[in-house]
């Protein structure tokens, strides 16, 4: 059975004008619909194809981890995207208190992340081992290859920013950051993560 | 002394249609002055200040481990976008002659052979990198690509020709069509440039 690009779920424009409909163009309707097909390319006729994309990125390397990964990750970021995605709140805001020392220092460390990514990549809200943190990762790499559950991402290859804001990606971090966050998203992953 | 900004060998639209003056102005102005800035921040205060950048990824290992990471990425940055201007140019193109054309002859097999490879690892560098035929410490030439701003300097090889592959250098124009950008520049390729880096040391 072959993968397929999944709905966005919002429209094209939903995002603006933090990040605009021509990106989503691009970003959701060429970059994220290639990785899927050349991951069904990839797997068409082996093993992998019968597999789920969560198997096939713990498992794989080269090209099939890599088309995997980037379908993963760009499905995970449209779901933690979203114009008044509500607030932090109940366990997590608690988990945040604890780990980070409060919300803004959260988004400090995220910002900080997601900053440093040098070249392409994306940076991470997790739990690892029970406890909240903020990761970077290179290219389609990702929290699964690592025993970390996502809860969060923002994307840094500059296809995700280089329409709207060129290379002032800090400008575009904090925009995401300040209005874009899906709390309500990160609240249910970090349930299912603790299984609260 | 500090690293700067070199000047662009000419106008911001002579590379047009090509590769576009705005992306032309945003690449040298913004992309390639952050790696200056941030090279030359990484090594205040250093007794490697001195060297030239070259020098400094030819010897990398010599390169504190604090800031090591710093000068492969911003030096390496320096160093490969100094070199993407130069073997650019307006009204360029065609292909190369002489020894370099020999040389790539024997190594490829042709031009268009060369082409192909070439372009390929331009093509499959997956996200941020540069493709770049080299000359070793033989003086052989060979083709590869490196991730984000490693430079063939660092394995001892000469880059004669490089393509930048990071979003940046084609997205105002190409979006993502990374295949289309490597087609088009090409057009744009000063091989009497590469050639006199080939024939140089």
């Amino acid at each position: 059975m072959a993968f397929s690009l999944p709905p966005l779920p919002y429209a094209k424009d939903a995002l603006a004008p933090y990040i605009s409909e021509e990106t989503l163009e691009y970003h959701y309707g060429k970059h994220h619909q290639a990785y899927v097909n050349n991951l069904n390319k990839l797997v068409d006729g082996t093993a992998d194809a019968e597999r789920s994309l969560e198997e096939i990125i713990v498992n794989a390397d080269g090209g099939v981890f890599n088309n995997a990964a980037q379908v993963w990750n760009h499905t995970f970021y449209w779901e933690g995207l979203k114009p008044n995605g509500g607030v932090p709140e109940g366990a997590l805001v608690d988990a945040i208190d604890r780990d980070f020392g409060s919300v803004d220092a959260l988004k400090q460390a995220l910002t900080e992340a997601a900053t440093t990514q040098f070249g392409s990549g994306w940076a991470w809200l997790v739990v690892d081992g029970g406890s909240l943190a903020v990761t970077k990762t290179g290219n389609a790499d990702m929290p699964l290859r690592h025993d970390q559950k996502p809860l969060w991402t923002i994307d840094v290859w500059e296809h995700a920013y280089y329409i709207d804001y060129r290379n002032a990606r800090p400008e575009y971090i904090q925009k995401v950051l300040d209005n874009l966050m899906n709390w309500d998203f990160i609240i249910d992953n970090y349930a299912r993560a603790m299984r609260l | 002394m500090a690293f700067e900004l070199p000047t662009l060998p000419y106008a911001y639209d002579a590379l047009e249609p090509h590769i576009d003056a705005r992306t032309m102005e945003i690449h040298h102005t913004k992309h390639h002055q952050t790696y200056v800035t941030n090279v030359n921040k990484a090594l205040e205060g250093s007794p490697l200040a001195s060297k030239s950048v070259e020098e400094l990824l030819r010897d990398i290992k010599s390169v504190p481990e604090d800031i090591r990471q710093a000068v492969i990425n911003n030096g390496g940055g320096h160093a490969n976008h100094s070199l993407f201007w130069q073997i650019m140019g307006p009204g360029k193109g065609g292909e190369p002659s002489g020894d370099l054309s020999k040389a790539i002859g024997s190594a490829f097999g042709g031009f268009d052979s060369f082409k192909e490879t070439f372009a390929k690892a331009a093509t499959t560098r997956f996200g941020s990198g540069w493709a770049w035929l080299v000359k070793d410490g033989q003086g052989n030439l060979n083709v590869y690509s490196t991730a984000n701003q490693d430079s063939p300097l660092m394995e001892g090889h000469v880059p004669i020709l490089g393509i930048d592959v990071w979003e940046h250098a084609y997205y105002l124009n190409y979006q993502n069509r990374r295949p289309d950008y490597i087609n088009a520049w090409w057009n744009v390729v000063n091989w009497d440039k590469v050639a006199e880096l080939y024939a140089s040391k």
